[in-house]
């Protein structure tokens, strides 16, 4: 087999869409940006014109100035930093048990049905109840915190492996057999791979959760932190450094989502999907 | 030689399947099993396989008794079950048990001409038409070199002008290594086109109800007079099948 046989082909695909690709991309980010840019403009002019106050909700412009301001002192980059890190820190503690024991449950009945009655109790529990308890079993500093948003980041990764390993096709599973694949062997050639895309969508709205978890963890008392900035505007009447915040924290988990996904994307490469872009 | 020796299978809901089944195939001979669909044909074939245990009887190939998939003996399933995460080479390759990568890429590689995709080696599943998708599933099959090769009506997704091809094609890689073939298939033209013996089933429960052996010369043209007379007398035996299973049920 030669190698310009190969080869022709998929250089002609990508030229093809190197050639179509950035257009269409740049069509849709900027039917994607239309509304909020034009609700921007509205409010800003809206105010500025005097027809509302924008005491308690600050126009545009305002905004853009404190997260300047924050940024210039170097505050808002210490914020970002310590709310990434207890993200990050409970995102992994929570998708490595989640994985673990959605595999186990995934892969064996008896550890099913020993364990997922249980898991799904306490699935039932809503997250933010542990506050009070993870204060006092592990005091009101980062432990409790990253506690909290590992818990919220383990469900959802936990479901999502579970429940992928024990949809995979059992026709693709016969193949394994027949070439006398056997326990661990089954699971990495055949039970991984075919998890695969279904992992990275649980990992995703796990690591969603773990910003939504961050907040409440940080609420609970925090002295850096954007949910600080949030906390710390509405204690002092700063809705601009709400605003701030908010916007910070849409910018991060919009980033780090897309992150992920770029991760995974050259390891599903193979899918044969319906949709090719979100 | 495959000895197929007074197996059943009852399934844990009762239904009996297959019923005191005996067959011995030569080494080297084609052999395709017929029937309407619920005789029993992809039953026995997964029993023989290994892929699904005997309730009674047993299956061996050069007297090795069969209880789980064995080396000796490959399978081709009726859809090509190629994993969509790997590579066509990745796929032929993937029940390949050779250390050495030099030389397992060296394989693949033959393995991929030998059934017209040498070009392909490269691409996703994904990217082949059905007939192709089916070509790399017979050579990952063949790539071990097994003793015994089951096909469970691997061409009947196929329209009519890739499945002749495909029939030829396999009639070429047999003449190569000359495996043991056992075919189950409802398409009596293909059963008659590859066979040296063509056996019938009927159901309830499934058994062989006659055997015929095929002695035309290869490659056989379907439209031969004698070719012909012999699907009148094994249409005629599985229709009487066909009637039995109407009076049955």
């Amino acid at each position: 087999m030669s190698a310009t046989e190969i080869s022709l082909p998929e250089a002609m695909d990508e030229q093809r869409s190197a050639a179509r690709i950035p257009k269409s991309r740049l069509k849709s980010v900027w039917l994607g940006v239309l509304l909020p840019l034009l609700l921007a403009l509205l409010w800003e002019a809206s105010v500025r014109t005097g027809l509302t106050s924008g005491r308690l909700m600050p126009p545009p412009s305002r905004i853009i100035t404190t997260l300047w301001n924050l940024w210039q002192s170097g505050e808002l980059t210490t914020h970002i930093a310590a709310t990434t890190l207890r993200v990050f820190s409970g995102f992994a503690l929570g998708a490595i048990i989640g994985t673990l024991f959605g595999a186990l449950t995934g892969y064996s009945l008896l550890a099913r049905r020993l364990l997922d009655p249980s898991l799904q109790a306490l699935r039932a529990i809503p997250s933010i109840a542990w506050v009070p308890l993870f204060i006092l079993w592990l005091g009101i500093f980062e432990e409790s915190k990253v506690a909290l948003i590992a818990v919220g980041v383990f469900f959802p990764v936990y479901l999502g492996v579970s429940g992928a390993v024990l949809s995979v096709d059992r026709k693709i599973v016969e193949v394994g057999r027949i070439f006398r694949l056997s326990g661990f062997e089954l699971v990495r050639r055949i039970l991984l791979p075919a998890v695969l895309p279904s992992y990275i969508i649980a990992l995703r709205s796990g690591l969603g959760l773990g910003w939504m978890f961050v907040v409440a963890a940080e609420f609970m008392g925090a002295s850096e932190g954007l949910g600080y900035l949030l906390v710390d505007g509405q204690q002092l009447g700063k809705p601009d450094q709400i605003l701030a915040a908010i916007i910070t924290f849409a910018i991060i988990g919009k980033l780090s989502d897309s992150l992920l996904a770029a991760i995974a994307a050259p390891f599903l490469r193979w899918e044969d999907r319906f949709g090719r872009e979100a | 030689m495959l000895q197929v020796n007074a197996i059943g299978k009852i399934y844990q809901n009762g239904a009996r399947a297959l019923e005191n089944v005996t067959l011995n195939v030569e080494d080297g001979e084609i052999l395709a099993v017929v029937g309407g669909s619920g005789c029993g044909k992809s039953t026995l074939l997964r029993l023989i396989s290994g892929l699904d245990r005997a309730t009674t009887g047993t299956v061996s190939v050069d007297g090795v008794t069969i209880s789980e998939p064995h080396p000796y003996i490959g399978l081709v399933f009726q859809e090509p079950r190629l994993l969509p995460w790997l590579s066509v080479a990745g796929n032929v390759g993937f029940g390949l048990d050779e250390p050495d990568t030099t030389r397992k890429a060296q394989r693949i590689g033959e393995a991929l001409e030998k059934v017209g995709l040498s070009r392909y080696g490269a691409r996703w599943p994904k990217e082949l038409s059905g007939g192709q998708a089916q070509r790399a599933a017979l050579a990952r099959a063949l790539v071990t070199r097994p003793r015994v090769l089951l096909l469970d009506e691997p061409f009947s997704a196929l329209d009519a002008f890739t499945r002749a091809e495909l029939q030829d094609h396999l009639l070429d890689l047999w003449n190569e290594s000359r495996p043991t073939l056992v075919l189950v298939t409802h398409d009596i033209e293909e059963a008659l086109f590859l066979a040296d013996r063509v056996a019938v089933m009927r159901p309830h429960p499934g058994r062989i109800a006659q055997a015929f052996d095929i002695t035309l010369p290869r490659r056989r043209d379907r439209t031969s007079p004698e070719f012909e007379a012999v699907k009148r007398d094994v249409l005629r035996s599985l229709n009487s099948t066909l009637a039995l299973h109407k009076i049955a049920s």
